[in-house]
């Protein structure tokens, strides 16, 4: 469906956009290339009645034509205090691999090879696992308030054997990123323990949560106003976080998905 | 082969320049050992048939039609290949491009070929690299082959562009091997030889084909020093043509 009014702008405020048509079960969108050409549709199979911007939609192509088209039609998330679109080099950590994510990680994004390989030079283990991170928010309250929706992981079995030998030791587990944290706090959860291989977590994080395996967390900076930083309560206390973001916010460390990270490790921040 | 070697069913690994000559040679090799293959060219009908081969022998093979020369095109091939067979196991450059032929003197070559040529046999096969290899040092397992030439040794007057590309080639795979010592990736590169292919033929219209090594028998051998770490060892160049299938 070709939207009749709104200009092409992928980094206009979506909160001041025109809310986009209604459509219902049935409805066919086509997608466009750049020279405004029909280059793939896909078909409306199911409506959220709880928000019904949440769309499930069928492609008419699979496999390998699907992700050709995908990444030919398809933009990165693109962030409206940025001047100029964004790049699909530019939204990508330095050690991407399956394309499950929407949006960003964006707490990996500062984790260069250098930093990555002094680290395990030290006798940091660094291990991986891929979580189907979602939109943190459209602009839409009734689909916003269902953020984040069920999120499905793969969590490689040198990953859960790396967390134990960790564990077993006294060491620290740092997840790099809060997609980290609802990867392996959700697979507990669900599991009562780390169980390798591809699972689906619908755990929501905040104020009170407890974690049971992550015990430190690399992030962004987050100030008071954000619920991001509630999140952190798992990690800090309110008055050592309040005191960090005073002292980040003076020294002018720069916020959102390309600013600076702050590391929570409670028991680095309590033994000094 | 051992039963512990590299190459098993179910891995994944991604060959370029697979539509024709020693890229379908390791496709077939590998598919026919149960690996997932992502396979990328740039022509669609001939890279289609490959898939189809692979298939045909009960191999999963996906096609992707890219030119690896193209900036533009590098994410969307790790991108779309992670999504259709998960993080790569194992990549090779094979894909790579002679330039105008008949091949001419640098002195009558246009800067821009020459461009072309390095953009494809080299700084591609960097930015590919860069994607893949990355997430095999995360993982700490993945082997990374490139495809030379005895012309990134030999100055042979007309293989300009190519040879200066093969030759930074060769130490891009050494760099590589360095700077990812102690990850668990293994870099190398191979001189294939000289071999019956169409590519073989551009360059050499007038060579005898009988007097050319078949890629089905380079491909085996490649496969072998893939399965064989002690003998090509991370940071190795090897010729396909001295190599003893063990």
């Amino acid at each position: 469906m070709r939207p009749a009014t709104a200009p092409r702008d992928d980094r206009s405020d979506t909160r001041l956009l025109a809310a986009p048509p209604r459509l219902g079960v049935g409805d066919l969108l086509e997608l466009l290339d750049d020279d405004a050409v029909s280059a793939m549709t896909a078909t409306v199979t199911a409506v959220d009645p709880r928000a019904p911007r949440l769309l499930t939609l069928r492609f008419d192509r699979s496999g390998a034509a699907l992700w050709a088209a995908l990444y030919r039609l398809g933009r990165p998330v693109q962030y409206s205090y940025l001047g100029a679109p964004l790049a699909l080099w530019s939204v990508q950590t330095a050690f991407a691999a399956r394309p499950w994510a929407v949006e960003m990680p964006s707490a990996g994004r500062p984790l260069s090879w250098s930093t990555l390989l002094d680290l395990r030079r030290r006798g940091v283990e660094i291990v991986a696992l891929t979580h189907a991170a979602g939109l943190s928010s459209v602009g839409d309250p009734a689909l916003d308030a269902l953020l984040p929706l069920p999120e499905r992981y793969d969590l490689p079995a040198a990953t859960v054997a790396a967390i134990a030998r960790t564990r077993a030791r006294g060491g620290r587990v740092i997840a790099a990123g809060t997609t980290v944290v609802r990867a392996l706090e959700g697979c507990l959860a669900d599991h009562g323990a780390l169980v390798a291989g591809q699972g689906e977590t619908s755990l929501l994080l905040h104020a009170g949560f407890v974690p049971r395996v992550v015990e430190g967390l690399l992030t962004g900076m987050h100030d008071p106003s954000e619920s991001h930083f509630h999140l952190l309560r798992a990690f800090a206390s309110e008055s050592v976080l309040l005191a960090a973001w005073r002292h980040a916010s003076a020294a002018g460390y720069l916020q959102h998905e390309f600013g600076d990270a702050t590391l929570l490790a409670p028991d680095l921040l309590f033994s000094t | 082969m051992s039963s512990n070697s590299f190459i098993h069913p179910g891995m994944s690994a991604l060959v370029t320049g697979a539509s024709r000559g020693l890229g379908r040679a390791l496709a077939l090799a590998l598919g026919s050992r149960g690996v997932r293959l992502v396979l990328v060219a740039r022509g669609r009908v001939k890279l289609d048939a490959v898939v189809a081969e692979v298939r045909g022998h009960g191999g999963e093979a996906h096609a992707i039609v890219a030119d690896i020369g193209d900036k533009q095109a590098i994410h969307a091939i790790a991108g779309e290949a992670a999504a259709l067979v998960g993080p790569i196991d194992l990549l090779i450059h094979n894909a790579s491009m002679l330039g105008p032929t008949p091949l001419r003197r640098l002195l009558d070559s246009e800067c821009e070929d020459l461009e072309q040529v390095l953009a494809v046999n080299l700084v591609g096969p960097f930015r590919l690299s860069k994607l893949i290899a990355s997430h095999m040092a995360l993982r700490g397992a993945g082997v990374v082959v490139h495809i030379s030439s005895d012309a990134a040794v030999e100055p042979y007057p007309r293989w300009g562009a190519y040879s200066v590309a093969k030759a930074g080639l060769d130490h891009l795979s050494r760099i590589w091997a360095a700077e990812l010592a102690g990850t668990g990736v293994r870099v190398f590169s191979v001189d294939p030889g000289e071999m019956n292919t169409a590519m073989h033929a551009a360059a050499l219209p007038e060579a005898d084909p009988a007097s050319l090594a078949d890629p089905a028998e380079v491909a085996r051998r490649i496969t072998d020093m893939i399965d064989d770490p002690a003998r090509a060892a991370s940071g190795s160049r090897m010729s396909a043509l001295d190599w003893k299938v063990q």
